[in-house]
């Protein structure tokens, strides 16, 4: 069972080992509508390994993810519904337009007027110029927004963005960052993994630093980031 | 049920298009498919056995190798951009998921038998007037079958790193009781006997496709699931 009520998305004592490598040793983390955890680490910490278990896509070997309150494991597609997942590649098809890509995730999700959704989603993104592109024509930092259109476009309250402000350029971060905002202040609850903490600094509540597969070091957003980056230091080296 | 059903055909509908637009797998299969026919019709010894007598095997290894090509892009197009994730994070149940691919791979194989099978009559000069609604028939229970098996070892063969060797290596033994029972149906089709004769045959081709489909219906989840 969760242990907090109201938590849109709770995790309890993760583990994860591929073969003898033990990349999550007992990750917990519980956040609440309005909260932002941002996750940073050196490479190989098993950020990206959590943010995969946590949006389902990989099984932890021990341990429970509750998303709203439900157990997210086999054959629950209820459960996912409310995941909104950016990860490294863009999970778009080639053969479709970028408007057909993200009307079909809005299919997926059940929207009435998927193209509709679809191109306000891009609208959003600044994307609706190249709705009717192929995504092989779009460069990085424009596939990235359409990932970003993908992953919004059913409204999710739970958010798992890995990178995010990868090859986004200022303009276009600091768009996705009043996008996210008004996520957040929406209610909805958001875990960001970067290796860019500064861009991510301001949109979290909590940051947490893994090490290991575990948590070095997870606490509230308090002062700035300067006085924050020893800590993260001092965390990672264990 | 009516849920399902629409994210199956939405998904279904999203691999057609996307087929449309490439044409890969389908270019590929019939290109594939005619050149079959071209040296079975080039090797074989007309005065040591007649076309008639042969033509049955001949269009069903046709039929085989030309759907096993179309099978093989079932999956790539999910793989590339890690599209596969985008549809398991989705609410879809895996039942729907499977019908959807599923549904896609018999449009995309029963494409390449209808422009195959005029085809197989210009090089076999075979009369089909009067056993074309029972060859199309056997047709579609054999493709059933060995489309829903295919659907299911396509997406475990693109998990491996010879996905295209793979995929004939798991799919063929699985594909030798539909291909036999469609050889004989159609072999006695084209000799024009009578339906007695073929309730054997046709029977193994039902059962096969309610045994398999209902199989790797409920095996997919395992499959593409971590």
């Amino acid at each position: 069972m969760p242990f907090s009520d109201g938590a849109l998305l709770e995790a309890v004592g993760l583990h994860r080992a591929w073969g003898a490598a033990r990349v999550l040793r007992g990750v917990d983390l519980c956040l609440g509508p309005g909260e932002a955890l941002a996750v940073v680490g050196p490479n190989g910490a098993g950020k990206t390994t959590l943010l995969r278990v946590l949006a389902g896509l990989v099984r932890p070997t021990r341990g429970e993810v509750y998303v709203l309150g439900r157990r997210l494991e086999r054959g629950t597609p209820e459960v996912r519904r409310p995941i909104g997942f950016l990860a490294h590649q863009s999970l778009l098809y080639d053969d479709l337009t970028v408007v057909e890509n993200v009307a079909f995730a809005a299919r997926l999700y059940g929207a009435r007027d998927p193209v509709g959704v679809a191109r306000r989603a891009l609208e959003e993104v600044d994307l609706a110029g190249r709705a009717d592109d192929r995504p092989r024509r779009l460069s990085r930092g424009l596939l990235q927004r359409a990932a970003l259109a993908r992953a919004l476009v059913h409204g999710p309250r739970v958010l798992l963005l890995d990178e995010p402000f990868t090859a986004l350029d200022a303009p276009a971060a600091a768009r996705l960052r009043h996008i996210l905002r008004a996520r957040l202040e929406d209610g909805a609850a958001m875990v960001l993994v970067t290796h860019q903490l500064a861009e991510a600094w301001e949109l979290a509540t909590r940051v947490g630093v893994l090490a290991g597969g575990m948590w070095a070091l997870e606490a509230p957003r308090e002062g700035g980031l300067d006085a924050f980056v020893p800590r993260w230091e001092a965390a990672a080296r264990g | 049920m009516g849920e399902a059903l629409r994210l199956a055909l939405a998904i279904a509908a999203k691999d057609v298009r996307a087929e449309l637009r490439s044409k890969t797998a389908l270019l590929s299969a019939l290109v594939f498919a005619a050149l079959v026919l071209v040296i079975f019709n080039f090797a074989r010894d007309p005065t040591a056995i007649s076309a008639f007598l042969l033509a049955p095997s001949v269009l069903w290894v046709t039929f085989a190798f030309a759907a096993i090509v179309a099978l093989n892009r079932a999956f790539t197009a999910e793989r590339e951009h890690g599209a596969l994730d985008g549809l398991l994070l989705a609410p879809v149940p895996r039942e729907a998921l499977f019908l959807g691919k599923f549904l896609a791979n018999v449009a995309f194989v029963a494409t390449v038998e209808a422009v195959t099978l005029p085809l197989f009559v210009l090089f076999f000069n075979v009369d089909l007037a009067a056993a074309l609604p029972g060859i199309l028939g056997t047709a579609a229970l054999a493709t059933i079958g060995f489309v829903a098996v295919g659907t299911i070892f396509s997406a475990m063969a693109v998990r491996t790193r010879f996905a295209e060797l793979m995929l004939p290596v798991l799919l063929l033994p699985f594909m030798v009781p539909p291909l036999v029972g469609a050889v004989q149906l159609t072999a006695r089709l084209l000799a024009g006997r009578p339906l007695s004769e073929m309730m054997g045959w046709l029977r193994l081709l039902a059962l096969y496709d309610v045994v398999f489909l209902t199989l790797c219906t409920l095996a997919f989840s395992a499959v593409v699931d971590e």
